[in-house]
């Protein structure tokens, strides 16, 4: 083409007042600094808009007011729960294990405490009152996040001794294992003990996970 | 001349006064001179263009039926695929024409590591590629939740996970990601968001970035030599190109035919290529509270995973595999800085990296396998040996090919310098 446009713009337009420097416009020309600080003002300015602008788009990811109000706490009747048996509940959308252990499964928790990662529960995954050997309020009823620490799987509850297995929780997805109070062994991809949640007893058969004495 | 011959120069003289119709159909196509030696590994860019097309075509038109709504969505796509018209004739080009991207895309690489694609002057050519990828892996994660089975939930929930590992601010990152304390409707509503506007509008535009990188500095060929070198005195024409329209069209839409043949016997005799491309339990509606016995990505993402699962926990956190997962994909944007060879192509390389590279593709592979495989394939190493006894077999062989995948990259300054090479040749051979 023989019209083609040059890069820089025509002499005396867009020629600052004042520029001692030749032909304005060209890429890396020289600026006054008078339209050098206009220029930096203008970007600034420009910067802080897109900025303001961008907030309500990152916030609109943030949970909603309803997905937050749906945590809701949930009742579970534990009554008819027979020893050595795991029911499921769903609270805030995740699934929650209550085991009624028997005494022999109880007697596995002392025998392990070598191969565990945290067998005295010291990283804060349980509440105060879950902190102990049992990781329970009641010795016997364990109440479980039936979510892996690792990446969010839920584990298989296997929960019957064998000859190679105490007892526990198997994660399918990448295989780690807890034992019966829901902590895990050390070496395995999780790195810490399995969640307990808030809980109370509302009496001696109904159990209300999500609140607590305390009013978690 | 025809009268209509002559309006039909006329109104090419009319739009060419406007619009730079005949210089950029002469600039990119009939004057756009590529190697004339392209083989076989040379299908796969344009095959890329043909799938990406296909997925476009066929996404716009399962949105029309699909419904992204938890309570809605397995529903729909099952509507879409018993009592909807060619339904799932559309459903399976779709999710079938998402492993071929993979397959097209992985070989396009493979040709690039062949023949040193990546090399001066073709750093920023690769490198649009690499983002190319990573947003396709991201493409693929996002569409895979939209059917709203077990295995879309459960892999949504795990590598949206993968950010809750990132120190500090990892949790709320991943709520943030999420929309909710889980996986959830919001999650599932915004994924669907993301996956037919957002990431294919910026894929598309990275294609057209990538082929003006391409016909900027000209195609590599399996000679890894420069054809602008050698130029007729008189034309200016490289002496060993020829005009990339006609001849390469013709030869692309023999790979096209080709490729499509393929694609179709997929498509109508194994569209879920034996659990492969479609795993069986997303046949199942989404579950929040049980996991299935044995989840596993998409075959396209699984050597990536099986590095993921090989790293342990240490520290009191799982950031590390998540870190080691990140790398590998990171690292393939340094290639072209850590190639330090004298010359481009495999057929001149030195036996060492010829090594390296056999190395590297049989350790991807492998771990393409171990990824979809669960951790006790193959059984555990005996309790007596020392320091390894009882670790998994499979666990420990991943550990290896993931140090192997990261040597090719991190040692290949040092092996490509010394490695004996043979001479270029002066033009292109056969």
């Amino acid at each position: 083409m023989s019209n083609s446009p040059s890069i820089t713009a025509p002499a005396g337009d867009y020629k600052p007042a004042g520029s001692t420097a030749g032909t304005a416009g060209g890429i890396g020309a020289p600026m006054s600094a008078r339209r050098k600080f206009l220029m930096g003002a203008t970007s600034a300015v420009g910067a802080v808009g897109t900025a303001a602008i961008v907030a309500p788009f990152v916030a609109s990811w943030f949970p909603s007011e309803r997905a937050k109000a749906a945590g809701a706490p949930v009742e579970v009747e534990i009554g008819t729960i027979e020893p050595g048996m795991l029911v499921r509940a769903e609270w805030r959308g995740q699934p929650v294990w209550i085991v009624k252990r028997t005494p022999e499964m109880l007697a596995t928790l002392d025998n392990i405490k070598g191969r565990l990662a945290d067998p005295d529960s010291k990283s804060p995954q349980q509440p105060s009152y879950a902190q102990n050997a049992t990781r329970s309020i009641r010795p016997d009823l364990l109440v479980l996040v039936g979510i892996c620490t690792h990446l969010g799987c839920s584990p298989t509850d296997r929960l019957q001794p064998a000859s190679d297995w105490v007892g526990g929780f198997y994660c399918p997805c990448h295989g780690s294992i807890f034992d019966l109070a829901g902590r895990v062994f050390s070496g395995m991809p999780a790195p810490t003990n399995l969640v307990v949640p808030p809980y109370m007893f509302v009496n001696d058969n109904r159990l209300r996970i999500g609140e607590d004495s305390k009013g978690a | 001349m025809s009268r209509i011959a002559a309006a039909g120069q006329g109104l090419l003289e009319w739009v060419d006064a406007r619009f730079p119709l005949v210089s950029t159909w002469k600039y990119h196509m009939s004057e756009y001179y590529a190697p004339k030696n392209f083989n076989f590994w040379y299908y796969f860019g344009s095959l890329a263009v043909v799938v990406l097309v296909l997925q476009i075509l066929t996404g716009i038109f399962l949105t029309m039926n699909y419904k992204p709504d938890a309570n809605l969505a397995f529903g729909s796509v099952e509507y879409i695929m018993r009592d909807v018209s060619g339904g799932w004739f559309i459903r399976y080009a779709h999710s079938t024409g998402a492993s071929m991207f993979f397959i097209v895309v992985y070989l396009h690489m493979m040709r690039a590591l062949l023949y040193g694609s990546y090399r001066k002057p073709r750093e920023l050519l690769w490198i649009l590629g690499c983002m190319m990828y990573l947003l396709l892996m991201a493409e693929a994660f996002l569409g895979y939740l939209l059917p709203w089975g077990q295995m879309s939930f459960w892999g949504a929930q795990v590598i949206v996970n993968l950010f809750s590992s990132v120190p500090f601010i990892g949790p709320d990152l991943a709520v943030w990601i999420r929309g909710d304390f889980l996986v959830s409707d919001a999650t599932l509503n915004r994924f669907f968001a993301l996956h037919v506007i957002a990431l294919p509008l910026v894929l598309v535009g990275l294609v057209f970035l990538h082929l003006v990188a391409l016909h900027e500095v000209g195609s590599n060929n399996p000679d890894g030599i420069e054809i602008k070198k050698k130029k007729d005195p008189v034309t200016g024409r490289p002496l060993d190109g020829i005009p990339f329209f006609p001849y390469y069209i013709v030869k692309d839409l023999i790979g096209i035919v080709v490729f499509l043949m393929v694609f179709a016997a997929i498509l109508f005799f194994g569209p879920e290529m034996g659990g492969y491309f479609l795993e069986y339990n997303n046949f199942l509606p989404a579950d929040p509270l049980q996991t299935p016995a044995h989840i596993a990505p998409v075959w396209y993402f699984t050597p990536f995973y099986a590095m993921l699962r090989a790293v342990p926990a240490m520290m009191g956190t799982q950031f590390w595999g998540v870190l080691v997962m990140g790398a590998a994909v990171i690292i393939l944007f340094f290639l072209p800085w850590l190639d330090r060879s004298p010359v481009r192509s495999i057929r001149y390389k030195g036996p060492i990296f010829k090594a390296a590279l056999t190395v590297f593709v049989v350790s991807f592979l492998i771990l393409g396998y171990l990824g979809v495989a669960t951790t006790d394939v193959w059984g555990k190493v005996p309790d007596a040996l020392p320091l390894i006894g009882g670790v998994e077999v499979a666990t420990l062989v991943s550990r290896v090919l993931t140090l192997a995948y990261f040597a090719f990259f991190l040692a290949m300054p040092w092996y490509s310098a010394i490695d004996r090479t043979k001479p270029e040749p002066e033009r292109v051979t056969g």
